[in-house]
């Protein structure tokens, strides 16, 4: 492990966003876009967004970084610089780290613009302090990331790594609690909840946001943390150095 | 021999999918030398070029290089892999890769004027990557390949596509490079590069054909070219 290899993992993926302007624009203009549609439709029943608003934009960056990595990820399989890189002096946790600081710092920027739309413009109130939210957020973006990696090794085109998102992320969006809360759900739908990693991000935000830093915050905090270490384990066992 | 041979493979057996690409494979390639190996598409030369750089999973057998297991985390800083299609970020700049790459290998960015002057890419250093030809970019990719000052140089197939000149100038680099006592093995399919070599590894069907000097293998078949050599070589292990 070698932070100078890590260093200069994070600052390639960063060169090469900076090189893909439009991606970018996307990552950051689109959830601004969405935050401020929700805002708009719910503007009758203010309630409303105050309630989904808040643990949402902590959420984008999870959505956004699980795609953008298992594309990323994907094309590294793809070109052959992954097999060259497998011949470098680059043990995979550089390689890992290094995915990990880049994205999470695009998150960092991505969380900061929509948080400052959310509760500058759009009148969103939090209990608790806004930082809270956004470091949430990018804690959120590392679980995405770690799980796209994880992902992309069961991708063989861009199509298919980017189908992986319905498949992996939606059902975890549905049954996090922002839609239905969790003790409204059929007891079958609660247990799944339960395992899933996103429902711990949610909670976590929520309860960030309601300034209610108790003991279940934290097991929250635990368990994402938890999810993303076992994610980045079975992202580094996909990394091969010896394939067919 | 172990002293001086820079790669000894030993009875290596590849199996991909359901069929044996190497089987058996023994042979040894000279530190100091420009070793060519040759053989048609699907001989199994660049199966054998990335099992000796440690990336291919292999059935049985044991591959020396350097006198270490073929692998070696220690192998990673001397010895260097050029892949048949450019491995390079298509994305970034000629600039960019080369930086990472010098960055990942704990290599001074001053080395990076150096190695493009070799492949004749200077004046290109800002230019985008997918906006070179091919023949650029497969240039691009052995630059990425020189920074290191590797001992052992594995280039599979590096002067496909390129023009005549410029196949003859990498031809001389390669043979510079052989002369400062590094191992250079270089692939190809085209017969007319054989003669540039110290020696060849003649591959067929995943087995070795000849082992020899150029001059050596046109005296043993008595052909007039290489390429008749080869087919000689062919015609004589059928019979």
């Amino acid at each position: 492990m070698s932070p100078r290899v890590a260093g200069a993992v994070a600052l390639r993926v960063l060169t090469q966003l900076r090189r893909d302007p439009r991606t970018v624009g996307l990552l950051i203009g689109v959830p601004s876009l969405l935050i401020v549609l929700l805002h708009e439709l719910f503007s009758g029943r203010e309630q409303v967004f105050q309630h989904v608003g808040g643990p949402l934009l902590g959420l984008f960056p999870f959505v956004s970084m699980f795609v953008v990595t298992s594309v990323t990820m994907l094309r590294e399989r793809t070109t052959g610089t992954l097999e060259r890189l497998m011949t470098l002096p680059l043990a995979k946790l550089d390689l890992l780290c290094g995915y990990a600081l880049a994205f999470a710092a695009l998150a960092a920027v991505q969380a900061s613009v929509v948080s400052t739309i959310a509760f500058a413009l759009l009148g969103l109130h939090a209990a608790g302090p806004v930082a809270v939210v956004v470091l949430l957020a990018i804690g959120n973006a590392v679980l995405g990331m770690a799980l796209g990696l994880f992902a992309s090794a069961f991708a063989s085109t861009e199509f298919q790594a980017v189908q992986f998102m319905p498949a992996i992320v939606l059902p975890q969006m549905l049954l996090c609690g922002l839609f239905v809360a969790r003790s409204e759900m059929a007891d079958w739908l609660r247990v799944v909840s339960a395992l899933l990693p996103l429902t711990y991000a949610y909670d976590a935000l929520a309860r960030a946001i309601a300034d209610e830093f108790d003991g279940r915050f934290a097991v929250d905090v635990c368990v994402v943390l938890g999810a993303t270490l076992l994610a980045l384990v079975l992202g580094a066992l996909t990394l091969r150095r010896r394939t067919d | 021999m172990e002293g001086r041979a820079g790669i000894v493979v030993d009875r290596l057996h590849v199996v991909r999918g359901d069929a044996d690409v190497l089987r058996e494979l023994s042979l040894s390639v000279e530190r100091g030398l420009v070793t060519g190996l040759l053989g048609p598409n699907g001989s199994g030369k660049s199966t054998l070029m990335r099992a000796i750089v440690g990336v291919q999973r292999v059935r049985g057998g044991a591959i020396t290089v350097l006198g270490l297991p073929a692998g070696s985390p220690a192998l990673r800083r001397r010895v260097a892999y050029v892949t048949q299609a450019p491995s390079v970020y298509g994305d970034l700049t000629i600039g960019e890769n080369l930086r990472f790459f010098a960055r990942v290998l704990g290599v001074p960015a001053g080395r990076i004027p150096d190695v493009l002057e070799t492949v004749e890419l200077a004046e290109l250093v800002d230019r985008v990557v997918n906006r070179l030809s091919g023949g650029q970019r497969a240039r691009v990719s052995l630059a990425s390949a020189l920074l290191a000052d590797p001992e052992l140089l594995v280039l599979d197939e590096p002067t496909v596509g390129l023009d005549p000149l410029l196949r003859r100038e990498l031809w001389s680099t390669f043979h510079a490079l052989a002369e400062e006592g590094r191992t250079v093995l270089v692939s190809s399919h085209v017969m007319d590069e054989a003669e540039r070599c110290d020696r060849l590894l003649l591959l067929r069907g995943g087995r070795l054909l000849a082992a020899a000097g150029p001059d050596e293998l046109l005296r043993s078949t008595g052909a007039p070219d290489l390429d008749a050599a080869f087919l000689r070589l062919i015609e004589e292990e059928r019979r």
